[in-house]
């Protein structure tokens, strides 16, 4: 899929030949499964462990070749494919039949994901491939070999918004937020049935030409999921959403609106080698090669689960304005003395969390390591640690903790430590953890502001 | 760097220091912004 990111296939369109670097580049799906970070995603290792493993970790795999851990699953191409064809109601995809066939049995393994999903995995011939590959607004759909497998199409050419590459994109986020709602309801053994109300947070803009980013992907993914008594919407506010999805979640149960609410994000097609030059000029792996969706469960207090703590919720207003020291003051400062709390009562911060191995070597910097030490000012400024980098990289250890997050966006924003802070929660590790994310919205060209949202997890008493 | 008088084209980063901001602190010193970007590497 690296290919149809968007700045790989800006730059194909330029090169055809920069295709084949590209896939020369490409970790395997073994490569992917033991790289350290991605074992932290889903919760086999945890994020403090990556300071003392050797870096880089693209050359230093783990030992773990678990493709699941307790927070997620990593699947392959083949399971890919198969689930973008079981996701698309339009007959939009078609993949050949002996790969949907492998495909079918590997995904029907998975055990989570419904019949109705499972039924749709059907294939087609190579010729009708080969054929309709012939025709404009046909988009090949490849294995990191190179093979062909199948195809996308649109069933109305006439309207860019419904274009093959913007239908594969939301294809894509439909079936990684299915996928990750499917197992999150099955491993935390709930019935689809149950839920209520599904809260979308991704950033891509479902829709035809009247109405583009119309959205309610929220829905969609209820029904492929088999959330049949739910409805829902979308919270669109860049990576900034799912941390306002949550509170709106949250909000919505505690007013008795909705008991269970399912809050999801699926992944980021465009940002698939976003930074693929920076990695190829290195000679390293293309390491924007994977795609994430994820999927929160919300309801009311169980007596265990960790509480999300409505009073604590912090905000970027628009008065804060674009001064770093008032964003992590609104976001951080505000909310801990609303709920008299200090700096250090928070165990650990989830803050950007993205992997800096892989912004790092393309010039862009350590996201999460420059927040941490953002949070780690303001304490010093309120004088709850002394002043220097000493205490400052001390805080950063202790309340902090490497990225290890793909740059999938709003995926990366803080929500990757969700498992992992509810895991160290139900031990009593420590009493509070805090969830910040930002947003681009300047991006949009809107408005030359950023947003942010935060909230407070607290241990189950 | 004596900005006074000068046009200057300002590109900010979201997680280091914001366009706007550093808007603010060319204005100043007497500049005047011609552009004002702010970037999200991520």
């Amino acid at each position: 899929m690296v290919q149809h990111g968007s700045k790989p296939s800006r730059e194909i369109q330029k090169d055809p030949e920069t295709l084949k670097l590209i896939q020369s580049s490409l970790r395997s799906l073994n490569e992917a499964i033991s790289y350290a970070p991605h074992q932290v995603m889903l919760g086999n290792i945890y994020p403090d462990t990556l300071s003392e493993l050797e870096s880089p970790w693209y050359e230093n795999p783990t030992d773990s070749n678990s493709h699941k851990g307790p927070h997620g699953e990593i699947v392959g191409e083949e399971i890919f494919y198969g689930l973008i064809k079981g996701v698309d109601d339009f007959g939009l995809v078609s993949i050949e039949e002996s790969f949907a066939k492998r495909s079918y049995s590997e995904i029907k393994k998975m055990g989570y994901l419904t019949g109705d999903l499972l039924q749709k995995i059907e294939g087609v011939p190579v010729s009708e491939i080969e054929n309709r590959l012939q025709e404009d607004n046909v988009l090949p759909l490849r294995l990191g070999t190179g093979e062909t497998i199948g195809f996308i199409s649109t069933d109305y050419a006439e309207d860019p918004s419904l274009s093959p590459d913007i239908l594969l994109e939301n294809l894509t986020v439909k079936a990684t937020a299915t996928m990750a709602l499917n197992s999150v309801l099955e491993s935390n053994g709930v019935d689809p049935e149950t839920i209520d109300y599904v809260i979308g947070s991704g950033e891509e803009a479902i829709g035809d030409r009247y109405n583009r980013g119309g959205g309610n992907l929220a829905k969609a993914v209820a029904e492929a999921a088999g959330c049949m008594q739910s409805t829902g919407a979308d919270i669109k506010a860049f990576c900034c959403a799912p941390v306002h999805a949550t509170v709106v979640g949250g909000s919505l149960i505690t007013s008795g609106v909705f008991p269970n609410i399912a809050v999801i994000g699926g992944c980021s097609l465009a940002k698939l080698g976003m930074k693929f030059q920076g990695h190829l000029k290195k000679g390293i792996p293309i390491m924007e090669d994977v795609l994430v969706g994820f999927a929160i469960l919300l309801g009311p207090d169980d007596q265990v689960s960790p509480v999300l703590r409505l009073d604590s919720v912090g905000r970027h207003t628009v008065a804060a304005g674009s001064v770093q020291q008032k964003i992590v003051e609104a976001l951080v400062q505000t909310p801990l003395s609303k709920v008299g709390l200090k700096f250090q009562d928070i165990g650990k911060y989830a803050t950007e969390m993205h992997n800096p191995e892989i912004t790092d070597t393309a010039g862009s910097g350590n996201v999460p390591q420059t927040n941490y030490r953002l949070i780690a000012a303001l304490a010093a400024l309120n004088g709850e640690i002394e002043k220097g980098a000493e205490s400052r990289d001390a805080f950063v250890k202790t309340h902090g903790m490497p990225g290890f997050s793909p740059t999938q966006g709003h995926v990366a924003s803080a929500i990757p430590f969700l498992g992992h802070a509810l895991d160290d929660l139900k031990r009593g590790n420590y009493q509070y953890s805090m969830f910040l994310a930002k947003g681009s919205l300047f991006l949009g060209r809107m408005t030359h502001m950023s947003d942010g949202e935060s909230f407070i997890l607290e241990k189950n008493h | 760097m004596d900005l006074k008088g000068k046009n200057v084209i300002i590109v900010g980063e979201r997680d280091g220091v914001p366009g706007p901001a550093i808007e603010t602190l060319v204005k100043s010193v007497g500049g005047t912004p011609a552009l004002v970007q702010t970037q999200c590497f991520v």
